[in-house]
């Protein structure tokens, strides 16, 4: 089992909260997370990065229209979509992960292609998956649906498209 | 009915900005302005039109599955290239929305479909973190899962060089690494019951025992490997013609490796020397002796000798694994977790009830949120599930390594010649299913 | 049918007539139905079940199929070995249209038949909504040995002319659904290693 260090070098128990760069530190399943405010975001992540997170390993989202309830430290409130970002910092082997707040009226956030250009492709899945916009980014076009497609199909409210299969020799 | 992307077309040199041509051109997005300008690559006149736009794929025989690339040409070189992906995307993370944590792994195995034992692996382990129970798992089957994830990984490279060679011209190349393959699939069909997309590391452990023989079985094939090496470096390591393909083919600076997120044999080519099974250690990799396999170069040639050599590394540790394997469960007792044993179901009525609910309703993840990355042939692959506390996963994201990695390959492209365009996808091993999951 | 044991008494393996005397048709068909060439539609996981079946130990080389033609052009067979997206269904579509007569389709894989196990918006749920399906190959990957049996199945159709009659009088496909042959564990022991 890997072992995440925190930046000053002590462990996390689950019932404290402290903060780094300003946003709150919490500890989920051994595993640090930071809860950054959509404002703050691009901010804290070149802070981030200078410290050492050298790659950001995964750009994804979450629609919690369905699981509004879902713990959040103080001071944060809960909105419809998250983005979830997985940094890594190859010289002290760590991971820190990221979890914006994204409004359901206002779902954009700032891209992070200028600081990790491998974030493009991220960014476009969570685009074309989710609807959520990311200003400043270089090609915002979908990537994983074909070019025309109407809708965001990893949003809860986008149904599945199942077909209802018979089976033969089901009674009808 | 043809297929047009739309927006997604390439647009002539002359409408984009500076901007936009400087992110092009540097992939090192941490210099300054001044250093970038001093590298004297922007293009002479951005005026000059007399490129050749060409398409190649979705079908074609060397993009290893469906992948588009849009590449603009000038003669035969290759200036900017632009990967187009989702051919074969299948929706996995909506429907394992609908599936529970015991059948997600049917689902997720057929990511990335040449190493399917590491997607399971991944996906059970973030399980089993969400649950709260990867400290309890046994012994015998955190060493088994290390069994079958190291003979994926040999498997997934064969299958590598089997494919690279044939791109490059060496088709007997792919003849030899699927004879090898077979020996390594049968031993799969043994122990699984399928040759692919087995389904058999589930959360809380395996779906069964290894069978009896199956040392010897392993032994087997451990002994027919090397010499089946030595072919290969007589057709291929040492052959000037290969080299001359390969060497000086596809390179990437660590920088830029770093920048755009690649990982697995992309990273460790550059020279950086990131494996996650020695610096992150999952399951007991720390407790096996392996060398982590590192380029210097950044080229294809890097990337084929080291998927060669981490074929070595894997066979080792497949030895220390025979030595070690200790007796025990397969799975973990746990009755919420694990169905019972079918003798069982007969005998008494909570094992069948324990039975029931598992296999139809599917057992309660607490709440929660959890990454687990692990390394598969590709690179790092992680797996994300944000948990509701019902049976089935609340959002499952795959962090697939071949999304990220092809990326990689305008940079690597560029520059080069549309022969060595074929060798670079080839190096960088893309597998489509997980690259548009 | 059309193992040839000893010319001058079977004659040329399959015909009712030896090569001097018998119909062209005849001689035509036999000749198609071994030497097919499929066209590569490799998509995913079927795809590497179809280069294993190519490669040397399941070898469909025996069958005249060794050739997967890149162009669609020169070839007979479309073997659609994968699940179709959305964005696939039109490229699928117009390969099979550059495809000459005659071409057979042999949906290999459940994907490829029926959706598989994806039912949902993103695949097309069995390619016979887009070209006309010869024969069904079941399997998640089908194992080699069903992709032979499905391959000489329809060698048997196009041999014994039943398929191009069909063809001709409703353009659809022929239809056949193939039952699936589990794989064997039996080690495989090659040369003396």
């Amino acid at each position: 089992m890997s072992a995440e260090v925190t930046t000053d070098g002590t462990e996390m128990s689950e019932d404290e909260v402290t903060l780094l760069h300003g946003c709150p530190l919490v500890d989920s399943r051994g595993q640090q997370v930071l809860f950054v405010s959509r404002d703050r975001y691009l901010e804290v992540l070149r802070l981030l990065t200078d410290e050492g997170f050298a790659m950001c390993v995964d750009l994804t989202a979450v629609d919690y229209s369905r699981f509004m309830t879902r713990e959040l430290p103080d001071g944060v409130t809960a909105e419809r979509f998250e983005v979830v970002v997985n940094l890594l910092d190859i010289s002290a082997r760590r991971r820190l992960r990221i979890r914006v707040q994204v409004p359901e009226n206002d779902p954009s956030v700032p891209s992070l292609f200028d600081l990790h250009p491998g974030t493009e492709a991220m960014e476009r899945e969570v685009f074309d998956m989710f609807g959520i916009a990311f200003s400043d980014h270089p090609d915002p076009s979908r990537i994983l649906m074909p070019e025309d497609w109407i809708g965001h199909p990893l949003r809860k409210d986008y149904e599945t498209g199942s077909i209802p299969v018979q089976f033969k020799g089901a009674p009808s | 009915m043809i297929a047009n992307e739309g927006a997604q077309e390439m647009r002539p040199r002359s409408e984009l900005s500076a901007r936009e041509l400087f992110r092009e051109v540097g992939a090192v997005l941490r210099m300054s302005e001044a250093e970038a300008s001093a590298l004297g690559d922007l293009p002479e006149d951005p005026e000059d039109d007399q490129t050749m736009v060409i398409n190649m794929g979705p079908q074609h025989p060397s993009t290893h599955g469906v992948l588009r690339l849009m590449l603009e040409l000038q003669g035969e070189t290759v200036l900017r290239c632009k990967p187009i992906i989702g051919y074969l995307h299948t929706g996995m993370e909506k429907t394992a929305e609908q599936l529970t944590f015991m059948q997600g792994g049917t689902n997720v195995t057929r990511m990335d479909y040449l190493s399917p034992l590491n997607n399971e692996l991944v996906f059970s382990l973030a399980t089993e973190k969400l649950l709260g129970i990867d400290g309890d798992i046994p012994e015998r089957a955190v060493w088994m899962r290390m069994l079958l994830s190291e003979l994926n990984r040999m498997s997934s490279h064969l299958l590598f060089m089997a494919t690279n060679g044939m791109d490059l011209g060496a088709v007997s190349m792919m003849i030899y690494g699927w004879r090898e393959r077979e020996e390594v699939l049968r031993f799969f069909q043994k122990v699984t019951g399928l040759r692919m997309n087995h389904n058999f590391i589930r959360p809380g452990g395996l779906a069964a025992d290894l069978p009896a023989g199956w040392r010897d079985d392993v032994l087997r094939l451990l002994a027919m490997l090397p010499d089946r090496f030595e072919e290969y470096d007589v057709l291929m390591t040492g052959q000037p013609i290969w080299r001359e393909r390969l060497q000086g083919v596809g390179v990437i600076t660590p920088t830029e490796a770093l920048a755009l997120g690649a990982t697995g044999p992309i990273l460790r080519s550059t020279g950086v020397e990131w494996d996650l099974r020695r610096d992150m250690p999952y399951l007991h990799y720390d407790e096996v002796e392996f060398d982590v396999v590192v380029g210097t170069y950044g080229d294809a040639f890097d990337r084929y000798a080291i998927r060669l050599n981490e074929i070595r590394e894997s066979m080792r540790i497949v030895r220390q694994i025979l030595d070690r394997m200790p007796s025990g469960d397969y799975r973990i007792q746990d009755k919420k977790v694990t169905p019972p044993p079918r003798a069982r179901i007969d005998e008494s009525m909570e094992a069948l009830i324990h039975h029931f609910k598992i296999f139809t309703e599917g057992f309660r993840v607490p709440e929660g949120e959890v990454y687990v990355g692990i390394e598969s042939p590709r690179g790092e692959i992680g797996c994300y599930i944000a948990s509701d506390g019902s049976p089935t996963p609340y959002r499952m994201h795959m962090r697939a390594p071949s999304f990220v990695n092809i990326q990689c390959l305008p940079h690597m492209m560029r520059g080069g010649l549309v022969a060595d365009a074929v060798a670079v996808i080839s190096s960088v091993d893309p597998v489509l299913g997980e690259v548009d999951r | 049918m059309g193992v040839v044991g000893d010319v001058l008494s079977d004659g040329l393996g399959g015909l009712s007539h030896n090569v001097i005397t018998g119909r062209i048709e005849d001689l035509v068909k036999w000749a198609r139905s071994r030497s097919s060439w499929p066209a590569s539609f490799g998509l995913a996981c079927c795809a590497i079940e179809m280069m294993a079946t190519g490669a040397a130990h399941y070898d469909i080389s025996r069958f005249g199929m060794e050739v997967f033609r890149a162009s669609p052009r020169q070839a007979d067979i479309m073997i659609v070995a994968g699940r179709v997206s959305q964005k696939m269904a039109p490229v699928l579509r117009q390969v099979y249209d550059q495809m000459m007569e005659p071409k057979w389709v042999i949906s290999m894989g459940v994907c490829a038949s029926s959706g598989g196990m994806f039912n949902n918006y993103a695949i097309v749920q069995g390619v016979d909504q887009i070209v006309p399906v010869d024969v069904y190959a079941p399997g998640c990957p089908p194992t080699p040995e069903t992709l032979i049996h499905a391959i000489e199945t329809l060698h048997g159709l196009i041999e014994s002319g039943e398929i191009m009659r069909r063809r001709e009088v409703t353009g659809a496909g022929a239809d056949v659904h193939v039952e699936e042959i589990p794989a064997t564990s039996v080690p495989v022991l090659l040369g003396s290693s």
